[in-house]
């Protein structure tokens, strides 16, 4: 595994310094002359290091959830900071991963990895050799100079995340990064990105609709509602790592999806009431 | 035989059915285009000569060749072509500079676009055909005048694509910049810009066929030398295989142009490509 030694060792996290906190966030968008309420007071406290999976089901407001805290979008109430600093646009310590790979088509595989260098004006002779190593982290080894369109939807994806590691950010916000992958692939990237995070020491919020999925990865699954979205209950997951994709079989994993499912089913008729009270 | 020896049959068991293909292929893409081609030479020919059809209403393609190999020989055509080769490439390069300025100035200022737009549209209602009097007398007879009428044939499609282009950029796209914090400039430079080539060819393309009419149509106006002027001459003389062996003269140009920009754009928006070949 030495060549996971090319992700920079973070410092060692500390359990009580928050690296995200999410703070009474409500957001309320218009569309088509109607109020849509995405986020019902959302309240959520990340430790570095940590690896948390947000699930439920679609139109809960997730994607809303991950461009506030990306500074990409500003909430209608509340307060969203990043290690200690209030989030008022994008900044550079949080690497995302859409749930599309949007990979430029005019750059090979590996200028796209060099983007955020090209972007943050990082210097371009440090990081890429880091970036090479990083394409092999994620089994792209030997397709650096291929184009996005001559590799397949589960390489494109694993590009992106070699992009968002690129640049070391300590925080990695990662949006049904493999909701577009078949299953088997899926489990494997699954598996990847419990290495990666092992390795890196990153904060991972990792987005999700698959509750299995969710269980697998996280330390915590943090279980929303439908439409307006707002937090149900936060599961901490008591398993040891590194998990395998046996683990998925064993009982204490089945006991999690049974609850956070049954969860979600009573959840999704409650926000089904709250959608119809507001039309 | 050295394959037998080792036993390996399939190898050349392999090569044949695959030479077949091409030979089949061939025959399908080069062949009987040509076969196609000379079939409809030899019926015009005899057509022209059974029916008698005089050479001043309609030439056989004999005389046709006649009077190309003539101009070629005389070096006469030279001459007219460069002319006429000039105009059409340097409007083209103009208008287009010109599309590719506008167009991004009224993206980037989008009050420009309120400013100048209605007038681009209104320039371009007015049929070329209209103004190029107006603009030999401006000009003159010689190179310049024809240069700005193609110029301005070509400004219209070349600026409309690339303001689409220019616009036509992905959300998700622009998300992934702007969570880096990328300056307008950046955004402009990485995403933008590029995101608008295949739209700007779809415009050049446009454009560079549309040259050729303009130049052509300057030189019908008032000129002393070009194939346009060329061909006036000989359908006043009443020299009508002249006029068709100028005629093949101005397509093989055009061609030439259009395959020229053809092979830049294979070459510069590459990824479009590719796409094509896996959707299809």
């Amino acid at each position: 595994m030495t060549r996971l030694s090319v992700i920079p060792e973070q410092d060692q996290p500390t359990s009580n310094s928050p690296a995200l906190v999410i703070d009474g966030v409500d957001m309320v968008f218009s569309r088509a002359g109607h109020a849509v309420h995405a986020l019902n007071g959302i309240d959520l406290n990340v430790k570095e290091g940590e690896f948390i999976s947000v699930v439920g089901p679609s139109g809960c407001g997730k994607s809303t959830l991950m461009k506030l805290v990306a500074g990409l979008r500003a909430p209608t109430n509340g307060r969203i900071s990043i290690l200690g600093e209030p989030v008022s646009g994008p900044r550079a310590d949080v690497g995302i991963v859409f749930q599309n790979p949007v990979l430029l088509p005019w750059r090979t595989v590996f200028e796209n990895v060099m983007l955020p260098t090209d972007i943050l004006k990082l210097d371009r002779t440090k990081t890429e050799a880091t970036a090479r190593d990083l394409l092999a982290l994620v089994g792209l080894g030997g397709f650096e100079d291929a184009y996005p369109n001559e590799l397949s939807g589960g390489m494109q994806q694993r590009a992106a995340i070699a992009r968002a590691l690129a640049y070391d950010a300590p925080i990695l916000m990662m949006d049904e990064p493999f909701g577009a992958l078949d299953a088997m692939t899926r489990e494997q990237m699954n598996v990847e990105v419990q290495r990666i995070w092992q390795a890196s020491g990153k904060t991972i919020i990792f987005i999700t609709h698959s509750i299995p999925e969710a269980v697998f990865l996280a330390d915590r699954v943090v279980v929303m509602s439908a439409r307006p979205g707002r937090i149900l209950k936060t599961f901490d997951i008591d398993m040891p790592r590194p998990r395998t994709l046996d683990d998925m079989v064993s009982n204490n994993f089945g006991d999690y999806v049974k609850e956070i499912r049954a969860l979600l089913g009573s959840g999704t008729e409650g926000g089904q009431n709250d959608a119809q009270s507001n039309w | 035989m050295t394959l037998n020896q080792t036993g390996n049959e399939t190898v050349p068991a392999y090569v044949a059915p695959n030479f077949r293909e091409k030979c089949a292929s061939g025959l399908r893409y080069s062949l009987l285009p040509t076969v196609v081609f000379i079939g409809l030479l030899i019926f015009w020919e005899t057509v022209v000569h059974v029916m008698e059809v005089p050479g001043y209403i309609f030439p056989a393609p004999s005389a046709v060749g006649k009077a190309f190999y003539h101009g070629i020989a005389s070096g006469v055509y030279f001459i007219d072509l460069g002319v006429t080769a000039f105009e059409a490439v340097f409007g083209f390069i103009l208008g287009s500079f010109l599309g590719i300025a506008l167009g991004t100035i009224i993206v980037i200022f989008p009050l420009m676009e309120r400013i100048v737009y209605p007038y681009v549209v209104a320039l371009q209602t007015v049929p070329k055909v209209a103004i190029a009097p107006l603009l030999v007398v401006w000009f003159g007879f010689g190179i310049s005048s024809k240069v700005i009428i193609v110029g301005l044939v070509c400004l219209f499609p070349v600026l409309v694509n690339v303001i689409a282009g220019l616009r036509a950029v992905d959300d998700e796209r622009l998300d992934l910049l702007a969570a880096l914090s990328a300056t307008r400039w950046q955004i402009f430079r990485h995403l933008r810009f590029p995101n608008a080539m295949p739209f700007v060819f779809a415009g050049l393309n446009t454009a560079i066929v549309l040259s050729v009419i303009g130049a052509i149509v300057g030189e019908f106006v008032g000129a002393t030398k070009g194939v346009g002027f060329r061909i006036l001459q000989a359908n006043y003389s009443l020299d009508i295989a002249a006029a068709f062996a100028l005629f093949v003269l101005l397509s093989l140009m055009g061609l030439t142009m259009h395959s020229t920009l053809k092979f830049i754009e294979r070459r510069t928006v590459f990824w479009t490509k590719s796409q094509d070949i896996r959707d299809s």
